[in-house]
């Protein structure tokens, strides 16, 4: 019974949000509510000399004021359970070593990253605290800062962490197969540098933390702009000591999250605590400028890649040497860094493998899962070097990679290596070669008028897996309400991912109930005791599958108790379209409203023993990954002159498994295509040496407006995961994998006779003119290009 | 600081149609002004310097960042914010309804200033030419849709406003 | 990112205001559209006393063809006033163009021509548009108004010749002769953006329509303000613009600028730009400009 999923129902969410009536976290403004703004570190690594708040706790409007000092002994350093994990067969594999990083909420000592809070002013709105935190005289002693990761882990670098003997937070080394006899044998060998950049995950709107303490129960209710709530509560009832019943934690209408605000912060910690210190309400709205230094940020890695092949382009052997860059603190442990293992060879069939990767701490914002989360960082390595693979063999970039496919026939296919969850990496389902043809077929068909007109025009392309759906688990409760609607409570919270039309559109069809009469309810932990949340392409793998779960049990408890109401054997009933009637279709209808009715404690004549209330709760552990994959392809004309790139066309053909709702499952895919060609092309967060930084408002980090949007096409290659019973994989992050590979890889394409060499994004106008001049060829810029230009 | 009173500009203003007057703090932005004391909180505040679009207003007719205007500086004007554009429990604006059926918004949050630029894009220049529809719709960041939607959704409304134009 | 205290007023009359702009002891800004000033306000960058709000000085709020064909553009005139009616009327069709280029629709709706040029950043299209059509600057002051040609209007990064106590009520841009040909060039990191580099190129050919007879180049985003090119306007001066004589004053391009490193683009590669940009603008210039009437 599958009528809903696989259509693209309209969203139920759109109707309020259209008329404004949304709840953001800024729009909630409880009684009494007072205003936060933090003090933040001016420089990137300094000794906290002072912190003089007198003048500002006199400041008109002030409430409080509180210092790190303040702090010590009522908040611990941050320790998140995350940062721990290292499965043994991780350990066993790759002789992974994560080192425990605490991180203050306000230090009290040491400033260690430009934006750190270092005090934090409570007032009657805002723009008074802003006032007072002006007042407030820091006293800083410098200290040497580093910045580069791969500085950072040199002998004699700054200590970003005194404690320490090094900066080094994180380490492992996976080999397999014999990679130094196959570089031996090698017809052909590879080799280079490729860096990819930071960015920061900008979603429109910042973070933001509201805190009130329930007068009547002393409950305190927090509601932050998070993708994780139960996650938050959780670490606030450890942080804070208190019982986790005793706080509520929500995540209303959230504003876009990406990955960042999946992430636990100090502010997360410090809002609450004030909320039981100053016995107001206490709000905390990230302003841009706070977005910019002290969310998390994401990539920033450097791959020193060697791919070995044979002279038809077989690659034999894979060696990478990373560095990645944690920034100040080293919060989250393996995730994002060891995602890059274990996506570096992706769809390819590669017999020797040998990585090893370094993670430094520096004094920079934290670095965190960003769309992709390590994945994007390993397939501009990996698509890079395929690429120039194909130029030093002499072959075509996308025959060169039909010959290295991981055949459909191979599926499952075990890589040998270990998943960041401890199970064993394998490739559940997906057809490689046909989502390459397929994404080949929608760029080269085209007569590119361009190239004919004499434009440089180049293709480019990036393919990947996905490991979706990551454990532990997600929860679903369903209860049927009065008038035989059904609530769906689920810990996984939306921050636009259209989850309410999704999992409505699941559970609709699990229990034979219409679309309409269902709402579903994520991101509440008083909804729902237990949940996860919405992270690293999950929700529709893990929650979607627990909805499921949850609603088959609902509807054996519905056809069980109208059985008892009806007298009729419940195997011999159905539910369908809202209304348990019999299969024989020979007896009475009973709609579910009724029977909801009828099992009130207001009913008198209620059976005796019949349930009072139709409800059934499930979890599900999805146990290992499932993968989806993707083939991007990027048409691209470059202007020599100038060096202005211009995506001419930019397809898609990715597998998610079963769609649920095709039309959400192509929103999702474009805005990750757009945020990657945000990062191929514009966007760059910026420190200079010291660690200031440079890029601190939209006027400096660009993000793509419709004005850069390219022509984009999709294409489904649906691949039905058998891993879990929907059948379903994630795609929440897909899109934003393949574009700074594939631009690259379609530039350097463009530009191949003049020598260029891609090693970095973005592409600025700036930069590819740069890379021409390196490059040797010139590319008839100055001269030249004007002359073309008076001739047009 | 000394204790010297603030001054308190008096302001009246039309928002949705509805008067107002109020006593306002110079440096009160007008995108606090119609959250907080108008209680329009589906204007939304994305960057604070002009950029992200997000709180997008019209002023006068013309769409403005209401985060770069002091509330002070709109005395005597004419506000219009999303929730003007169709009464509660009447149908929405076809411009709402466009971004529903072309899936032109995920989270929202950007959403009610892509609606405002182009409701006032589409009341002054009925059958923008893609220059000018590109032009006005690049004011406005949006960081889940990756705009595609946005462009079809502002095509459609177009269509729907001209065909309500002909009945 | 609140802005901090301030008082404000909102005079009615310019002599009012010109009074409280006069204050030697209060740091005063005035404010028309706002559009640079309350970003830097945002961030506490700017931080006035007192706010002299133009809106209400109704005589700023002019913008009117003079007997003499100029055009003149009081303080309050916004930059999507003024193209709508450039659109609707003709005239300074590289005003139009230039125009076109500043940011978005939202801002042209509010951002004022005399704000954009009192401000003064040096990446921006209106102060390189003045330049290029050699546009009249009337200045406001305790002292009554004086008069600044575009060229010496600007000095340096955010600065103008402006001192405290005056504002710029108006900008004249002289008569637009029909037969001028134009050239807009601007390459930007992205749509709306402040130029990288742009160029501003108008040619006036002679009677017989064979040779250019004056030329202007104005670049911007190449340095502390506005460059006008001299050198290139005269070595083309008298000639024809042709491929030839485009080339010829390549190099000069190059030598007269002296642009900066920054974020989105190297100095270097500004230069080059410039060079590009210049030749592009002065083409179009040539191909749009006809015989003198």
């Amino acid at each position: 019974m599958s009528e809903l999923i696989g259509r693209s129902v309209p969203r139920v969410e759109d109707e309020r949000l259209l008329r404004g009536e949304g709840a953001y976290v800024d729009d909630l403004h409880p009684s009494g509510c007072s205003e936060a703004a933090f003090l933040r570190s001016p420089q990137a690594h300094a000794r906290i000399v002072s912190i003089d708040v007198e003048e500002a706790r006199s400041a008109p409007g002030v409430i409080a004021v509180l210092t790190g000092a303040d702090l010590a002994g009522e908040l611990e350093p941050m320790v998140f359970q995350i940062a721990r994990v290292v499965p043994e067969t991780v350990r066993a594999s790759t002789g992974a070593v994560s080192r425990v990083h605490p991180m203050p909420a306000i230090p009290a000592d040491r400033a260690t990253y430009v934006g750190q809070p270092l005090a934090v002013v409570v007032a009657e709105s805002r723009y008074l605290a802003e006032d007072a935190l002006e007042l407030i005289e820091l006293e800083l002693e410098p200290l040497p800062a580093v910045v580069d990761p791969e500085a950072a882990l040199e002998p004699g670098a700054p200590l970003v962490e005194p404690e320490w003997e090094d900066n080094l937070a994180l380490e492992y080394r996976y080999r397999r197969g014999d990679v130094d006899a196959a570089f031996e044998q090698a017809a052909v060998v590879v080799e280079e540098v490729f860096h990819s950049h930071r960015h920061v995950a900008s979603p429109i709107e910042t973070r933001g933390v509201v805190a009130t303490v329930d007068p009547l129960d002393g409950t305190l209710a927090v509601s932050a702009s998070t993708q994780t709530p139960h996650q938050l509560r959780d670490f606030l009832a450890g942080a804070l000591r208190r019982a986790p019943e005793t706080l509520r934690v929500r995540a209303p209408d959230v504003g876009g999250g990406f990955g960042p605000k999946g992430a636990i912060y100090p502010e997360d910690l410090v809002i609450p605590y004030l909320a039981t210190r100053v016995g107001r309400p206490v709000k905390w709205i990230e302003d841009r400028s706070e977005h910019f230094a002290a969310t998390t940020h994401g990539r920033e890695q450097v791959h020193r890649i060697a791919l070995a092949a044979d002279a038809d382009g077989r690659i034999l052997a894979v060696r990478d040497s990373i560095v990645h860059n944690c920034g100040a603190y080293h919060t989250l442990g393996l995730v994002v860094p060891y995602n890059t293992l274990t996506h570096l060879i992706g769809p390819y069939d590669v017999p020797a493998v040998d990585v090893r990767l370094r993670a430094a701490i520096t004094n920079t914002g934290v670095v965190a899962p960003y769309r992709g989360a390590g994945r994007p960082e390993a397939v501009f390595a990996m698509e890079r070097a395929v690429t120039r693979l194909a130029r030093a063999v002499g072959i075509d970039a996308a025959e060169l990679r039909a010959r290295n496919l991981i055949a459909p026939e191979a599926m499952p296919y075990a890589t040998g290596m270990i998943y960041r969850d401890g199970t064993e990496q394998v490739y559940d389902s997906g057809d490689y070669p046909k989502l390459l043809a397929r994404a080949r077929a929608l760029v080269e068909e085209e007569p590119w008028a361009e190239r004919a007109a004499g434009r440089r025009v180049g293709v480019g392309y990036a393919a990947y897996v996905e490991g979706t759906g990551v454990g532990p688990f997600e929860s679903a409760a369903l209860t049927v309400l009065g008038g035989g609607r059904v609530r769906v409570a689920t810990g996984a919270s939306s921050q636009g991912q259209s989850h309410r039309t999704t999992l409505a559109q699941i559970a609709a069809d699990a229990l034979g109930v219409p679309f309409e009469r269902i709402e579903v309810v994520g991101g509440d932990t008083a909804a729902i005791a237990a949940g996860f949340g919405t992270i690293a392409s999950r929700s529709l793998v893990v929650a979607g599958n627990a909805v499921a779960k949850a609603a088959a049990e609902l509807r054996a408890a519905v056809l069980d108790a109208a059985g008892s109401l009806l007298g009729a054997p419940p195997e011999s009933l159905t539910l369908a379209d809202g209304t348990i009637r019999p299969l024989d279709g020979d007896g009475p209808e009973l709609p579910l409203a009724d029977l909801a009715g009828a099992l009130s404690p207001f009913n008198p004549r209620r059976p005796a023993g019949a349930p009072t209330e139709l409800h059934a709760k499930a979890i599900f552990n999805p146990g290992p990954v499932t993968y989806a994959a993707g083939v991007h392809a990027a048409v691209v004309a470059v202007d020599p002159a100038t060096g202005a790139v211009e995506i001419l066309r930019y397809a898609v053909s990715h597998d998610c498994g079963r769609p649920v709702n095709p039309a959400i499952a192509e929103g999702q895919v474009l805005g990750g295509v757009m945020q990657g060609i945000g990062g191929a092309l514009y966007e760059e967060l910026v420190y200079d040496p010291d660690g200031q930084l440079r890029t601190g408002s939209f006027m400096d980090y660009l993000l793509p407006t419709a004005g850069e949007m390219p022509e984009i096409r999709l294409v489904h290659v649906d691949c039905p995961t058998p891993l879990n019973p929907l059948g379903v994989k994630g795609l929440g992050e897909g899109g934003a994998i393949g574009p700074p590979a594939a631009i690259a890889n379609a530039v350097e394409d463009a530009l191949a006779d003049l020598g260029v060499v891609v090693r970095a994004c973005p592409l600025t106008p700036d930069r590819v003119r740069a890379l021409i001049r390196a490059g040797g060829g010139d590319g008839g810029a100055t001269a030249g290009a004007g002359a073309t230009e008076v001739a047009a | 600081m000394s204790e010297h009173a603030v001054q308190q500009v008096p302001i009246r203003v039309t928002v949705n149609g509805r008067e107002l007057a109020a006593e306002v703090e110079p440096r009160l932005l007008l995108s606090d002004f119609i959250r907080h004391h108008a209680g329009l909180t589906g204007t939304h505040v994305g960057c604070e310097h002009g950029v992200c679009g997000a709180c997008t207003v019209l002023v006068d007719g013309a769409p403005q960042r209401s985060c770069l205007v002091f509330a002070a500086q709109a005395d005597g004007a004419e506000i219009r914010t999303v929730e003007g554009l169709a009464e509660p429990g009447a149908p929405l604006h076809p411009v709402q309804q466009a971004f529903h059926e072309e899936h032109g918004m995920q989270c929202g949050f950007c959403t009610s200033g892509f609606l405002m630029t182009t409701v006032a894009l589409l009341e002054e220049t009925p059958h923008p030419s893609d220059e000018q529809l590109v032009d006005a719709l690049s004011g406005n960041l949006c960081r889940c849709t990756g705009y595609r939607n946005i462009v079809a959704a502002a095509r459609s409304a177009e269509r729907k406003l001209a065909e309500a134009g002909d009945e | 990112m609140k802005p901090a205290s301030f008082e404000y007023r909102a005079p009615e009359q310019l002599d009012e205001l010109l009074e409280l702009l006069a204050d030697d002891f209060t740091d005063v800004r005035v404010i028309a559209g706002g559009q640079s000033l309350v970003p830097m306000m945002n961030f506490r960058l700017s931080t006035p006393e007192l706010l002299l709000d133009l809106r209400r000085v109704d005589e700023l709020g002019a913008l009117e063809h003079r007997p003499d064909g100029a055009l003149s553009v009081g303080a309050t005139v916004t930059q999507a006033r003024l193209l709508r009616q450039l659109e609707q009327q003709g005239g300074w069709p590289v005003l139009a163009e230039g125009i076109r280029h500043i940011g978005h629709p939202q801002i042209r709706s509010r951002g004022t021509v005399c704000g954009s040029l009192a401000h003064h950043d040096p990446t921006a299209e209106l102060p390189a548009l003045a330049v290029a059509l050699d546009a009249r600057m009337t200045v406001a002051g305790p002292q009554g108004r004086r008069t600044v040609a575009a060229a010496d209007f600007f000095t340096t990064y955010y600065e103008t010749v402006l001192e405290p106590g005056e504002l710029l009520a108006e900008v004249v841009f002289p008569a637009w002769p029909a037969a001028r040909g134009w050239g807009f060039r601007e390459l930007a990191r992205r749509r709306g953006d402040f130029a990288l580099v742009g160029a501003v190129a108008t040619v006036d050919r002679d009677a017989a329509g064979a040779t250019a007879e004056a030329v202007a180049l104005v670049l911007f985003g190449v340095g502390e303000r506005p460059v006008r090119l001299g050198g290139v306007e005269q070595a083309l001066a008298g000639k024809p613009l042709d491929a030839a004589a485009l080339a010829s004053v390549e190099p000069l391009v190059a030598e007269a600028i002296d642009p900066v490193d920054d974020l989105h683009a190297s100095a270097d590669y500004r230069r080059e730009i410039a060079v590009q940009l210049s030749v592009g603008a002065l083409a179009d210039a040539w191909e749009r400009s006809s015989a003198r009437v």
